[in-house]
């Protein structure tokens, strides 16, 4: 292995008093920046009467488009307002997240750290999802906030799904269940790095074999990847969420 | 001798776990396919859920590939 640099986790590039700061939180820190801004200048250039500036109206395209899907499925009003800002929160969030490292530049510019006596390339950007930790901090947020809406939607007969003790075989359910909650965070996690770190993979292996030419429709696959995963983890959230506030009664045949 | 062994150990773990998700896609997408032809005012609706199944099925595939990388990598 020369020049391949390929990196299952993040490199720790600064510290901030006893925490140290990965390249990856780095780059999410940046992405999180730019969405605000964005949101803020979407904000103060809204108008109420008159045409829509081009701009405005790519936005509520996006926005509106994002809103109609989160309808289709759960197809309430009320339930659409309650989902609707984590839902498209996680779309746009993992969205440029994964467009962000496609960013020439980004993972391409660094410094070399000497550790344990090899000097190491350490990149100062990383796509924040290519980075286990944050794949599976929002998985954690998507099942964590699935318990929150059911409790609120059904109050404590939620609880039923896990603990049900009217006969042996609905206390085995409930454990499966609950082992299921535990599945869905490793499996949101690992799909989304899973498929955000083989892109990166990919491109590095194109690039390191034909410089020119050869990566240019990776570049395009990967982009597409990009927002079908995005696509998947809102929708998989939004499905868990909608399946959560409806009731369990139906269920029993 | 350990590095050729782990080569042919990721591999396997990729060529295999791709063998099941790959047939799984190639069924949703076929069928998806068929049920546009059928009812193509379907198609957006057909098309989402399509996307949804695959996600599922690619899982899998992912999970060989954590799994080959941990190989590599671990």
């Amino acid at each position: 292995m020369s020049a391949l640099h390929i990196s299952i986790s993040a490199e720790t590039i600064a510290h901030v008093g006893p925490l140290a700061v990965s390249n990856s939180i780095f780059t999410s820190l940046v992405v999180s920046v730019l969405l605000v801004i964005l949101a803020l200048t979407v904000h103060a250039k809204l108008k109420a009467k008159g045409k829509p500036s081009r701009f405005q109206a790519m936005m509520e395209m996006i926005i509106e488009s994002l809103y109609n899907l989160t309808l289709d499925i759960t197809g309430s009003r009320q339930k659409t307002a309650l989902f609707f800002p984590l839902i498209a929160t996680f779309f746009l969030f993992i969205l440029f997240n994964n467009w962000f490292g496609l960013l020439p530049g980004v993972g391409a510019i660094g410094f070399r750290e000497i550790k344990e006596g090899v000097s190491e390339f350490v990149p100062y950007m990383r796509a924040g999802t290519a980075d286990l930790n944050t794949t599976i901090a929002l998985a954690l947020v998507s099942v964590v906030v699935t318990q929150y809406f059911g409790l609120s939607a059904l109050g404590l007969s939620y609880l039923k799904k896990y603990f049900n003790f009217s006969n042996p075989m609905n206390a085995f359910v409930g454990i499966l269940e609950f082992i299921l909650e535990l599945a869905k965070v490793m499996s949101f996690g690992f799909r989304l790095f899973g498929n955000v770190f083989a892109g990166e993979v990919l491109l590095a292996v194109m690039t390191f074999l034909v410089p020119v030419i050869i990566p240019m429709p990776f570049y395009g696959l990967e982009l597409f990847v990009g927002v079908i995963q995005a696509l998947v983890f809102a929708m998989l959230s939004l499905v868990f969420f909608n399946l959560a506030t409806v009731g369990h009664g139906g269920e029993e045949h | 001798m350990d590095e050729g062994l782990k080569a042919i150990a990721v591999g396997l773990a990729m060529g295999l776990g791709a063998i099941g998700p790959g047939i799984g896609i190639g069924m949703i997408a076929g069928h998806a396919m068929e049920a546009i032809g059928r009812n193509p005012e379907a198609t957006s609706k057909i098309q989402t859920n399509m996307i949804l199944g695959m996600a599922f099925a690619e899982a899998v595939a992912i999970y060989a590939l954590v799994v080959a990388l941990i190989i590599k990598f671990v």
